[in-house]
């Protein structure tokens, strides 16, 4: 076990963690933009708009984060028009599609938390609101979405811990993430092991953080729905 | 269009690696996950501890890096174990280093399945089985696992799509499955989209059969149950 090297080279590992961080949320933020509307038009069974997000949902839930990438990555350089298009100065960079695949991904699967958290919203809190003089778009933006985000979080906390894990992939198309520094230490010294051990340290450190600020959040957000002992 | 006619038979056999593996790593989580969860259930303070340490270190790794841990560090772990006893050293091949990943990974996903499902039988049902005079593997064998594979059968399907589309990652340590030869071919054919694209169909494929199966396996499971609802 040569820690040592580890040690030496904790800027690989510290730039690493860096664009982990950043793929992650970055894409997280994304696909949280892309999710709420969708979700809350798939909870309402809007004509045309629903089934077409139900399909995007399914293709991005549905098969491998890794596939997906692949796709977009080696895949769109198959056409001509794309290469020759102003969308090819992004599309050649190996961060753009990592950044456009997981967000893509992580909206399906946020959607889908939406629109659960959507449906499940109490008739009566709407009700409430309308009786209230409140306008339907202010019945949405005041009591609808923050009511149904709160309740969302425990799941979208999953989804976190889950696109953390899946951004492991873009090491797989060079970049260099925290499992890239892992196996760029391997590479440069012949280890067999102590990369890996590192960037599984590294992950674990980084899940727990995430765990707890979920644990948090929910502990200050869904305070009212805590069962009270009295 | 044409070069993915004639990759299909190539296709073919990845889907089948693809598939082999998924159902091999999934009987060994099953496997685990029924150790876990009798470890978690029974008194002991021991296995208790064990199982937390397991569940807690699957949740916390990304599949992509303990396949890798395992691949190469268990490579150097078998030779050098192999070099103490004095025997030769053991190839792990990508393939059971896949198997002995996934599985390991989704087996604390089950542990925590099969636990949830066994709470949901009736503490009554175990006192009378007592009754009767049935004790452990007998108990458990005619009364609670009958019914917690009902309670169990969601979470399980459930797992099973999610370890499905993990296999994808064993192609990076140059397992030759559905995403390994589809990569080569479509590189080759010089329509790496078209071939990734119809990776992506076969993966709802297989979601979509096994969604089948396993919603019939649900309605056979909750046979005795069909009038009481």
């Amino acid at each position: 076990m040569r820690v040592d090297l580890v040690l030496e080279n904790w800027q690989l590992f510290a730039s690493g963690t860096w664009m982990t961080l950043q793929l992650t949320f970055l894409a997280l933020a994304i696909g949280f933009v892309i999710a709420l509307p969708f979700g809350i038009a798939r909870a309402r069974r809007v004509p045309i708009a629903s089934p077409l997000i139900n399909g995007y949902v399914y293709l991005f839930r549905g098969t491998p984060l890794l596939v997906q990438l692949f796709l977009i990555y080696y895949g769109l350089s198959q056409f001509d028009w794309i290469r020759e298009s102003w969308a090819w100065t992004f599309l050649r960079d190996p961060w753009w599609c990592a950044l456009i695949a997981f967000s893509l991904n992580s909206g399906a699967y946020a959607t889908e938390i939406i629109r659960g958290a959507v449906e499940t919203t109490p008739r009566g809190e709407l009700e409430a609101a309308g009786a209230l003089g409140l306008s339907p778009f202010q019945v949405d933006a005041l009591v609808l979405i923050p009511s149904a985000l709160r309740r969302a979080l425990p799941q979208y906390g999953n989804e976190v811990v889950f696109m953390l894990h899946g951004s492991v992939v873009a090491s797989i198309i060079t970049l260099q993430d925290i499992l890239g520094a892992g196996r760029t230490l391997n590479s440069k010294f012949y280890l067999a092991y102590e990369g890996f051990l590192t960037a599984a340290l590294l992950y674990m450190a980084i899940t727990f953080v995430l765990v707890m600020v979920f644990r948090g959040l929910e502990r200050r957000y869904l305070r009212h729905l805590r069962v009270s002992r009295t | 269009m044409e070069a993915l006619i004639l990759y299909a038979p190539l296709l073919a056999r990845g889907a089948l690696v693809t598939i082999t593996l998924a159902v091999l790593s999934l009987a060994l989580a099953t496997a685990l996950g029924a150790l876990g969860a009798a470890a978690r259930i029974a008194p002991g303070r021991i296995g208790r501890f064990a199982v937390t340490i397991y569940t807690t270190i699957v949740r916390g790794i990304p599949d992509l890096v303990l396949l890798l841990l395992i691949y190469f560090g268990g490579q150097r772990f078998v030779n050098t174990m192999a070099g103490w006893v004095g025997l030769d050293g053991v190839n792990v091949s990508p393939f059971w280093a896949g198997v002995i990943a996934i599985g390991f990974i989704y087996g604390a996903y089950l542990t925590e399945t099969f636990r949830g499902a066994f709470m949901t039988v009736p503490r009554g049902q175990i006192e009378a089985a007592e009754a009767l005079g049935l004790r452990g593997l007998s108990l458990h064998w005619t009364v609670t696992i009958p019914q917690l594979v009902r309670f169990a059968l969601p979470g399980y399907a459930n797992v099973w799509q999610v370890l499905v589309k993990s296999t994808a990652v064993v192609s990076v340590i140059g397992l030759e499955d559905l995403v390994g030869l589809a990569n080569d071919a479509g590189k080759t054919a010089r329509e790496p989209f078209i071939f990734f694209l119809a990776v992506l169909l076969v993966y709802l494929c297989i979601t979509w059969v096994s969604t089948t199966i396993f919603e019939a396996l649900e309605k056979r499971s909750a046979r005795g149950l069909a009038h009481a609802r």
